[in-house]
């Protein structure tokens, strides 16, 4: 009697299996066939362990530090905006997340190569800055240039997750903390922000992936000079050739994004609770 | 009587062009059980919420303990609040809780573990300090919200109808809990209830209000003895309300029939409403009544039965512990001092403006 509702909700979940099995379990292990056997088919651990090398290690370590960077300037930058927002009327709140998100409606090369143009040695701003006699900026192909990049295209998605976090919070918990006598800052250091944790865990996860995976960015803004981890792994697939190493480095690279959402899964099942 | 701690003078107060609360006047004295009695968007809410701080009227003075607070921010106000569905931080342990405002006032730590104990024991859940609030029932966690108040030591504490989403029965017995609890600490309470029976059981004072005004003052006693006009008589318990005419002091007719009764001063000949509550209402055989009726409806409600009877072309409502089938012509009969005399209304505005004192 009761099989056949859960087997037509199992029926309807078929197009989403055959998706998953096609586009992410089969790619999936094929990186880790790859990524565990070298040019002969034989298992090898060399793909994986060739991190260690120092221009990949470099690699590694530049992107950690380039998005962790970017992350916290994602964190400082949205969460301000984010209790703004919630501290607006409706309609004016619906026209600032539409401002905001509209970007993200824009494609996410075109938005870069916008950058690029931006920022040339004889870009718009230069141009501008040159108009008025002030000394040229050289961010282009620099960290910096990455960093922006990263920011400017990751930010909606530290914003969204703290927002819905924070519009939940019940305004007379607020008040009944004013109530107990706590000041502006208070409030937020004891209520306000120790309830938004899990918008924070999880916006940090939106931005901090991506941005620790991306290549498009360094490419675009950083030139050929600074290399990510990102940037390598691709080298090995498009101009080396070399998929084996290629899946290798990939497979490190997926151990850093499963501990962070390792961390992120224990945060927000704890975070309401006993995070502060 | 004990002096005046909250004096309200002229308090108006309006959201988006609507009006709120229209030029209230209300004091309220030191160790005083209040409660602001209405229906929803009468304004009570707001009123609490200007005393608590989160608003601020338009228009008019709070006076407390004799200091103009008007202007006052919430954290700075000798009140504490307990609000509806509780607000609790979710975060923190009870302990923390019920710390929240002690240790802002930088307490020490014996005298904050103390008073939470104190507290706890008050509120009759010791033990608890260890618990998080989502672990905890609706009714235990309104009890919380109580002790997280009262450890401050307020004078007075405000409660925006906190019992309003527990069931009847956890319902009564926190009402006695809180007139136990407000005996115990000896200050005022504000209430604030859409619920007339909350509001006869718990309060000293009720204010009833509708509509941004105030409709009456009094005990709950008076309020319901002595409504001052048909909402109020309409709003607290059932009543018949009948249109009337005055015939002279003492002497009213109701429906074509003349009754004694024991009000005065309303001149001769005048139209007048006159509330009689179900309850007081005499049933007996057709010749011992002062009218005639037949019984229409019958409902056991448990206590008593609740009858409807058409006499002199009106539906009276009936409470009584006799029962009378459907179909039995019955005499009806009012005792003199259950006839409650009121003024008609000139207007709409009148029956809302009138009683303002």
């Amino acid at each position: 009697m009761n099989k056949k509702p859960v087997s037509k909700k199992k029926l309807l979940g078929t197009p989403y299996f055959i998706w998953s099995v096609l586009f992410i379990i089969i790619p999936l292990c094929m990186v880790f066939y790859y990524g565990l056997t070298d040019k002969s088919g034989a298992f090898t651990l060399e793909n994986v362990l060739a991190i260690a090398l120092p221009e990949h290690a470099k690699a590694l370590w530049i992107a950690l530090g380039l998005s962790l960077i970017a992350t916290v300037i994602c964190l400082l930058l949205a969460y301000p905006l984010a209790m703004i927002l919630c501290n607006k009327k409706t309609g004016k709140q619906s026209f600032i997340v539409l401002i905001f998100i509209l970007p993200m409606w824009m494609n996410f090369l075109l938005r870069t190569l916008a950058w690029q143009t931006l920022l040339e040695k004889t870009g718009v701003i230069n141009n501008i800055l040159g108009f008025f006699h002030l000394p040229p900026l050289s961010i282009i192909n620099t960290p910096y240039a990455i960093v922006l990049g990263m920011v400017y295209n990751f930010l909606p998605f530290m914003v969204l997750p703290i927002y819905n976090a924070l519009s939940k919070i019940d305004s007379n918990v607020i008040n009944a903390a004013k109530d107990l006598g706590a000041n502006s800052f208070q409030v937020f250091w004891k209520v306000t922000l120790p309830l938004s944790i899990p918008g924070i865990i999880s916006g940090i996860t939106m931005v901090f992936i991506p941005a620790l995976t991306t290549f498009v960015i360094s490419k675009l803004l950083g030139g050929s000079k600074i290399l990510l981890i990102g940037n390598v792994i691709e080298e090995e697939f498009t101009q080396a050739s070399n998929w084996h190493l290629g899946s290798g480095l990939s497979i490190v690279l997926m151990l850093f994004i499963i501990v962070n959402m390792v961390l992120t899964a224990v945060f927000d099942k704890d975070g309401e609770g006993s995070f502060l | 009587m004990n002096k005046v701690l909250i004096d309200l003078k002229n308090i108006s107060k309006s959201f988006d062009g609507q009006m709120v609360l229209d030029d209230l006047n209300l004091y309220i004295r030191e160790n005083e059980f209040l409660t602001l009695l209405g229906p929803s968007g009468c304004g009570k809410t707001t009123t609490l919420r200007i005393l608590g701080g989160f608003e601020t009227p338009d228009t008019g003075t709070v006076i407390f303990d004799g200091r103009d607070i008007t202007q006052l921010p919430p954290n700075k106000r000798q009140l504490n609040t307990v609000f509806q569905r509780y607000a609790l931080f979710t975060h923190m342990t009870i302990a923390e809780n019920i710390a929240f405002g002690l240790k802002i006032k930088n307490k020490s730590k014996s005298y904050i573990d103390d008073k939470i104990k104190y507290a706890l024991k008050l509120v009759n859940l010791e033990g608890y300090e260890k618990r998080m609030p989502d672990s905890l029932s609706g009714g235990q966690q309104q009890r919380i919200a109580i002790a997280r108040a009262i450890v401050n030591e307020p004078k007075v504490l405000l409660l925006d109808e906190p019992l309003g989403a527990l069931d009847l029965k956890l319902r009564q017995d926190m009402q006695y809990e809180l007139i136990r609890l407000k005996n115990e600490l000896g200050i005022t309470f504000i209430y604030v209830t859409h619920d007339q029976e909350e509001a006869l059981t718990m309060s000293d004072t009720i204010v009833v209000m509708n509509q941004g005004y105030i409709q009456q003052i009094g005990s709950p006693e008076k309020i319901y003895n002595e409504p001052e006009n048909a909402f109020v008589a309409d709003f607290i318990g059932d009543s018949n309300i009948i249109s009337s005419t005055m015939i002279e002091d003492q002497l009213v007719e109701i429906l074509g029939t003349r009754f004694p009764c024991v009000d005065t001063g309303f001149g001769t000949n005048k139209p007048v409403d006159a509330v009689i509550r179900p309850e007081d209402v005499i049933l007996s055989s057709p010749a011992s009544g002062r009218m005639k009726g037949v019984v229409t409806h019958l409902i056991f409600k448990g206590v008593h039965y609740e009858m409807e009877v058409t006499a002199n072309g009106f539906e009276w409502l009936v409470h009584s512990t006799g029962m009378f089938p459907v179909g039995t012509e019955v005499g009806l009969d009012v005792d003199p001092y259950n006839i409650q005399i009121m003024h008609k209304p000139a207007s709409e505005d009148e029956e809302a403006v009138g009683v303002n004192e």
